[in-house]
């Protein structure tokens, strides 16, 4: 029996890969490395590159990642792939930006609420005066 | 026979809010589908993550990470997950009832709150009540990237990591099937470990790099997989939830119309037979 392991290969958005295989090549980040059956308890960080299978039957596959981590684990092996481009600098960015709703938010909260409450009246008056001038159309012809 | 006219002009009106509410029914379930083939898709990477960090808190590691250690809870963290539309039925206020009493529980204790708002709805509604606002996520749309999520997530990590913070829970709604969607608060931080019997001998991992730096970054990405899947999730109740909304209020219209039909039926009737009795008592009058 050939010597095999599960492989499962995901990101939060898709599940990609899942399946027996012979052969795992990824791109970690001290280097390429391969999974074989039998490998070491290990969990490492990917950086972007390819991903190569190869399936008992032989059959090579080849996936890319950008950026993620290797989980191998007994007979297992899990790619988490990163489906987002990462790094500290966009991330510090995001953050920021978040806040920055947050605060506005705060800032311009009386504006906001009010503007959704006069938006509402608004609507209400427009329909009282329609279903008026209805009425009045229909009281003037009849 | 004005009083009937102005029935007609009110049947009128409800028979087209018929028709917008069981558009948007039909609207709704079909994005509801989409929906939960999203949460679906999302769902093996957040139990492959759930199964990695299972292993290293059951793992002898050389470092143990800030995320799993317990500390005195002084000041507690929330991430929200709302919708950004309404019409959705009891879905954001039920959340929000269940998230005030979580926190209602924990501030009794002296701990202090702060929020991370994700969706419109929320930002809505604790800029009304209240609260200590750190991070707002809003229109996410309605296929939610992780991407969008990064920075709302981080700035409530960083938080953490700095100390503001002591402890990090999630609200958000749980997609139990169409019918029923319930309210849930789940706490994200401390990292709470299943202990494992086959898991507990002495083992570690091989790191690379080394330990500190890989957690570090693993241990954020497995924070964000939970609140992204929180939010697909959200994203299908809302559709779920809309959905139900928008048949009740459907039904609720036809009873509607049904009702005031039989009024306006009943007002033309004794129009009719009023009017035939002035003709025939005028006639007998004039006879």
């Amino acid at each position: 029996m050939a010597m095999t392991l599960q492989c499962d290969i995901v990101s939060a958005e898709a599940q990609i890969y899942t399946g027996l295989v012979e052969l795992l090549v990824a791109t970690g980040i001290e280097g390429e490395l391969g999974v074989c059956y039998g490998h070491a308890a290990l969990l490492t960080r990917l950086i972007p590159g390819p991903i190569r299978i190869v399936e008992p039957t032989g059959e090579e596959q080849v996936y890319y990642a950008s950026g993620g981590f290797l989980e191998v684990q007994g007979d297992v092996v899990t790619v988490l792939a990163d489906t987002a481009v990462r790094a500290d600098d966009i991330d510090e960015a995001a953050a920021e930006t978040a806040r920055q709703n947050a605060e506005e938010a705060l800032a311009n909260q009386q504006g906001e609420i009010d503007y959704g409450r006069a938006s509402a009246q608004l609507a209400e008056a427009t329909a009282q005066l329609s279903a008026l001038r209805k009425l009045k159309n229909r009281a003037g012809r009849g | 026979m004005a009083a009937g006219k102005e029935i007609r002009t009110k049947i009128t009106s409800i028979q087209s809010t018929q028709k917008i509410t069981s558009a948007m029914e039909m609207v709704a379930a079909s994005k509801m589908r989409r929906a939960q083939d999203r949460m679906e898709v999302g769902k093996p990477y957040a139990q492959r993550m759930r199964a990695v960090v299972g292993h290293i808190a059951n793992s002898t590691p050389e470092y143990r990470h800030a995320y799993m250690q317990e500390r005195e809870v002084k000041r507690a963290g929330y991430i929200i997950v709302s919708t950004d539309r309404g019409l959705c039925g009891g879905l954001n206020i039920n959340l929000f009832k269940s998230a005030i009493a979580s926190m209602k529980a924990l501030q009794d204790l002296g701990v202090d709150i702060e929020l991370c708002l994700v969706g419109a709805k929320a930002g809505g509604f604790f800029a009304s009540v209240g609260g200590n606002v750190t991070a707002t996520v809003k229109y996410l749309g309605e296929e939610p990237s992780l991407g969008d999520l990064i920075g709302g997530v981080k700035s409530m990590l960083d938080a953490y990591t700095e100390g503001r913070i002591d402890a990090l829970y999630l609200a958000g709604n749980e997609f139990v099937n169409t019918m029923t969607q319930s309210p849930a608060v789940e706490q994200l931080l401390p990292l709470k470990a299943e202990q494992s019997e086959s898991m507990s001998h002495h083992w570690d991992y091989l790191y690379e790099p080394d330990a500190r730096e890989l957690l570090d970054a693993l241990m954020v990405r497995y924070i964000e997989s939970l609140v992204y899947q929180a939010v697909v999730e959200n994203g299908a109740c809302e559709q779920a939830a809309r959905m139900i909304a928008m048949k009740n209020a459907t039904d609720n219209a036809g009873e509607l119309i049904e009702d005031l039909q039989l009024v306006y039926n009943k007002a033309r009737q004794a129009a009719i037979t009023q009017e035939l009795a002035e003709i025939v008592g005028g006639a007998a009058a004039i006879g």
